[in-house]
Formats: structure tokens, sequence, C-alpha cells
């Protein structure tokens, strides 16, 4: 009696180990064991959804998650393996999507009022991929609504906390992402990065964000924000596994008439040379504009530099002149885009429509004021302003010089140098309602990760070090559009030479 | 100093963007617009007159594909996310006005 009460305490205990184990695999460990039948993707499925029991109730970076459709997916994966089959390249790998990218099961909210309903009638081109490679979805993230905010604070369903700190924002707009993978609560995620969305909750929540080039993978089915600038990446834990989710999101898409082609730049294997180091790397560095970060920042980076160094990097100065005019031209652009995008929500063809409206434009106004969040509002207008009659030129247009200047910033950069290096953000993680009220200083945290959406270029965000408050700070490496296999090598540099990605927020250990 | 943007301009773009805004939204956007067009401003220190506008960052073209008929979404999955219907259209209020009685 007894004994048989302590072996099923002991299995439980060795079951809630064995789970512990599979969560800290990564994607691609976790790919491996699964496609060689040693792990079930069911066992990783269920420990990520004990993971989800336990932490999300703290994190709060699910809107939806899809328990039955997710194990019922690993099932069939499982079964097909124990078959023979031959599984996909992420096959069994329980993964979440922000939910700006449309997909038929769940609702695709945009973490917007407006979309709180909406049931898409098609799939992002991206999930169709993750789908035909056997990853397990088993959720769709918080963000700030329509993707506009750096803090997840802008959401209007719900409030996700950084894992690393619950009194502090997970960054944004894909904080539900990146509190996700490193709450533990999926190995991998896909976000959308505007102006630094993807990157900058990467940097908050000391996991890795890589934004690729724009056009390197297909907007079909993202739920449009600023469409000259928006792009798909990943939130991961690794470098190679932002390889091993590019290989399967990457590439051109009828679909989508500005995802670039074969022809222009060959996707290629992002994994193949990963390990490979880079021969007489050259590092730039803009060092005026990295003084304007916070000294602990500024220390982990001036370390990072030093690691390079070590490995045999060279890094030299390179002036980039235009680079402090990146917020104002960007919050020019952005919301003259937003403005234009977002004036589909109509409350007629599909999400919330008033119940007070008199006459026709009423079903307008009245529906958009009731379900659109402030930010929302404030970027329409914004962007409306900007684009009006009389002011076009000295907004609009100026914008679009600017940007001109700041992308050749970057083309006189890459002749000297292979990549740039700078912070993500100039503080770590802020805390919950500390710039909400403030909606200039929430845009000026946004100064080292918007001249890459601007220039269109690739960057990605890694763990390069901790705070005075045990908070994660990101490195960002930014390099020429399309030159993501050897952006991944040089941050890969990195990672297997210090810890830093292996630092687990306090509430997982 | 004089605000950027005051409030009859505020409510004037309200109305372009079609947002029933309240007195208080106005108010609050018409400081917080303000700050921000403040600042965007600086982008005037710098002389673009021999500068490109640069809408796009890759060499787009117009991308065509061979014109035949492919399926469409159809009438129930297009209409299945309406707020309101009517048969197989989307209902509005009326929009045409009545009331000279033609």
């Amino acid at each position: 009696m007894i004994f048989s009460r302590f072996l099923r305490y002991w299995m439980i205990v060795r079951v809630l180990e064995v789970q512990k184990e599979l969560l800290e695999m990564d994607c691609k460990k976790l790919r491996d064991e699964i496609s060689a039948g040693r792990v079930r993707s069911v066992s990783a499925t269920e420990a990520v959804f004990r993971a989800i029991e336990k932490n999300e109730p703290v994190i709060g970076a699910y809107i939806s998650t899809f328990k039955e459709q997710a194990l019922a997916c690993a099932s069939d994966i499982d079964a097909r393996i124990g078959a023979g089959e031959q599984a996909g390249k992420l096959a069994g790998v329980p993964v979440a999507i922000k939910d700006n990218m449309c997909t038929t099961f769940g609702a695709t909210t945009c973490a917007s009022r407006i979309l709180e309903n909406f049931q898409s009638p098609y799939n992002a081109t991206v999930v169709e991929k993750l789908l035909a490679a056997d990853a397990v979805i088993v959720g769709k993230t918080n963000m700030d609504e329509f993707a506009m905010g750096s803090s997840t604070e802008n959401s209007g369903l719900k409030q996700t906390v950084n894992p690393w700190d619950k009194s502090r924002v997970p960054g944004g707009s894909s904080g539900g992402s990146a509190a996700a993978v490193a709450g533990r609560m999926c190995f991998g995620a896909l976000g959308s990065d505007t102006g630094g969305s993807i990157r900058q909750p990467a940097s908050f929540c000391g996991v890795v964000g890589l934004k690729p080039t724009y056009g390197r993978v297909s907007r079909f089915g993202l739920v449009a924000y600023g469409s000259s600038l928006d792009q798909i990446g990943t939130i991961t834990r690794t470098t190679s596994d932002a390889a091993l989710m590019m290989n399967v999101i990457a590439g051109h898409d009828p679909a989508d008439s500005t995802s670039v082609g074969e022809d222009m730049a060959p996707v290629g294997d992002y994994l193949e040379k990963i390990d490979e180091p880079i021969e007489g790397l050259k590092v730039g560095v803009v060092p005026a504009f990295n003084a304007g970060a916070d000294k602990g920042v500024q220390k982990a980076i001036t370390e990072a530099l030093e690691v390079y160094k070590k490995v045999g990097a060279e890094v030299i100065e390179v002036d980039m002149p235009h680079l402090d005019y990146a917020i104002a031209a960007y919050y020019v652009i952005a919301t003259a885009e937003a403005s234009s995008n977002l004036a589909r929500y109509d409350g007629v063809h599909y999400g919330h429509r008033t119940k007070h409206a008199g006459d026709y434009v009423e079903v307008y106004t009245k529906s958009r004021a009731e379900a659109f969040g402030k930010e929302v509002k404030r970027r329409i207008m914004l962007g409306t302003y900007a684009l009006s009659s009389g002011y076009y030129d000295a907004y609009y247009l100026k914008a679009l010089k600017v940007r001109n200047l700041i992308r050749g910033d970057f083309s006189k950069a890459f002749e000297k140098c292979d990549c740039i290096m700078m912070p993500v953000s100039p503080t770590t993680a802020f805390k919950i309602g500390e710039k909400v009220d403030d909606p200039l200083k929430m845009y000026l945290s946004d100064i080292y990760t918007i001249a890459a959406n601007l220039a269109g270029i690739p960057a990605i965000s890694i763990p390069c070090g901790l705070d005075e408050h045990n908070l994660p700070i990101g490195l960002q490496i930014l390099s020429p559009a399309f030159s993501e296999a050897k952006l991944l090598q040089i941050a890969r540099m990195f990672e297997s030479q210090t810890d830093w990605h292996k630092k687990r927020p306090p509430m997982i250990e | 100093m004089r605000e950027k943007i005051d409030q009859s301009q505020v409510k004037k773009v309200a109305k372009l963007s079609r947002l029933d805004l309240s007195e208080a939204e106005i108010a609050e956007f018409t400081g917080q617009l303000s700050a921000i067009l403040e600042y965007v401003e600086k982008m005037n220190q710098l002389d673009t007159s021999k500068v490109e506008p640069l809408a796009h960052c890759l060499p787009v073209s117009n991308v065509f594909r061979e014109d035949f008929v492919k399926e469409s979404l159809g009438t129930e999955k297009t209409l299945a996310n309406a707020p309101e219907r009517e048969g197989d259209f989307f209902k509005v209020p009326k929009i045409l006005d009545d009331s000279s009685g033609a």
C-alpha cells in the first residue's frame, strides 16, 4: 500500500522531470528526437500545455489556445512517424503565432475589440507553411492592438507581463510571442515587425528575435498595419531555431506581390553554415548613437563587441548621420499607411458594428470609435493628418525623402563593414504603466529598431547580458538586404561564445 | 507656445478618419498630436531638396499573373463575418435620402 503510493508519487515526479527536460530542448533538437521516434510530439505538446496551465495565469501571453486540436495534430504526426513516414522540418514541434496572422481555426483578433470575433476564411501563407512542415500550433499570442505599440499594453483584450518580472512589460508589439517563448509555453513563435515589434520584445524577454528582409517572408494573411514596413519573422530561444523556422517560412508567394522571388534573391538553407564563423568579420558601430542608451545597456553592448574582437572581428566606426531622424520619419510613414489600411474596418463587411447608428455614416464613425483603442485612433489621426491636403508635402513626402537618406546611410556603411551592431532598446523592460500616458515617450523608445524597417534590411536581437535588475539586454545586429544566412552566422558566433541565451526567467527555474 | 494643431483641426481630421471622438478625446489628442508633430518636424533640419522620396525599399514593379478564372471565396464565406446581412447582401442603413418623396 505505502509502496504503491510511493511508486505513484515517484512516477508523477519523473513525468514532470521529463516534461521539464523536454521543455528545455530547442526546436531543432526536439524535431530530431520526434522525427527519430525517440520523443513523441504528444508528450512535447502535453508538456507545453502543462506549462501553459502553470505560467499563463501569471504571464497572459495567449489570446487563444487550441489544446484539443494541437494534441490531435501531434498524435497524427506521431502515428505517421511510427508508420515510417518522413515528417516535415518542424515535425511535431509546438509553436505559437501572433494573433495578427489569419487562421481558419479560432479567431484572428489583432488584439482588437473590432476583430474580437473575426473568423478568417483562409490561413495566412506562413500558417500554411508551418502546418505543411508538421509544426503543432498551440495558440495565438497577445500583442499591441494592430501591432501598434512597444509594450503590448495597447492590447484591447488582455495584459501580458514580462516572465522575468511580472511588474514589467514584455515589450511589443509581439509581446505575447516573446513572453510565450521565454515562459516555455511554446518552443518557438512567429511575430511581426513594423518598427521593432519582434526585436524589442525578444530583447526584453531574453530570447532571439529575427526580422527578415522586407519581402523575404510572405505577408499574405498578415493583417496590415504599415504595408511597406511590415515583415513576419521568428522568436526563438536560439539562433539555430531562428534559422530552422526561416527555412520553413521564407520564400516567394504568388499571393503577396511584394514577396521576393528566387530570381532576385534565392532563399537557401539558413541552417547549413550557421556554425561556421565569418572570417575577417567587420563590425560597424555608431558610437555617438549608442551613447543614448542606459549605462547598463551600453556596458553589455561594449562587452559583446569585445567577444567579437576576441574571435577575430574588427570593429570599425561608421558614420550614419540620418539615424537620428528615423523615429520622425517612421511615425509619419507608418501612421499614413495605417490610416489607409485601417479604413477597411467599416462595421459593414466584418468586425464590430455599432448598435447606435442613425445613418450609414454613423455606422462607420461609431463602429470605429467604439471598438478601436486609443493608440490605434491616435495613429489613424496622425496618418490622416499627414496625408491630408496642405500637409502631405510637409510631412509624408518629407518623411519618404528622409527614409531615402537613411537607406543611403546603410548602403554607405555596408561598403565598409559586414554588419552594424547597436542596442535593441535604450532600456531594459520598463514598468507596466510607465509610458502609457505619454505616446511620444513610448515612440522614442523605438530609436534603435526603426531604421531597419525603413531601409527594409534584416536585423536580429540576441541576448547579450542582464542589467542590475536581472533583466535581459539584447544585442542588435543589422546586415544588408537578403543576407539573413550570414546574419545568423554572425549572431551564432556570439551565442557559441556566451551563455546569455541559456539564462531563464526566475519563475521558470 | 502655440500648439501645432488646434481642436478644430483635430475635429476635422477625426471627420476625415471616420472616427466619432468624444470631446475628451479631442482635447487629449490635440495635446498629444501637437507634441508628436513638434517632434516630427525635426526632419526639417535636413535639406532634402535633392533627395528622391522612397516609398518602397525594393525595386518593385507591377506583378501580373495569367488572366484565367480562379475559384473565389464564395458568397457564404464572404458574408460569414458580416455583422448584418440580408440574403446574399451586406446590410447597411439607407444611403439615399428619400425625404424629397421622389
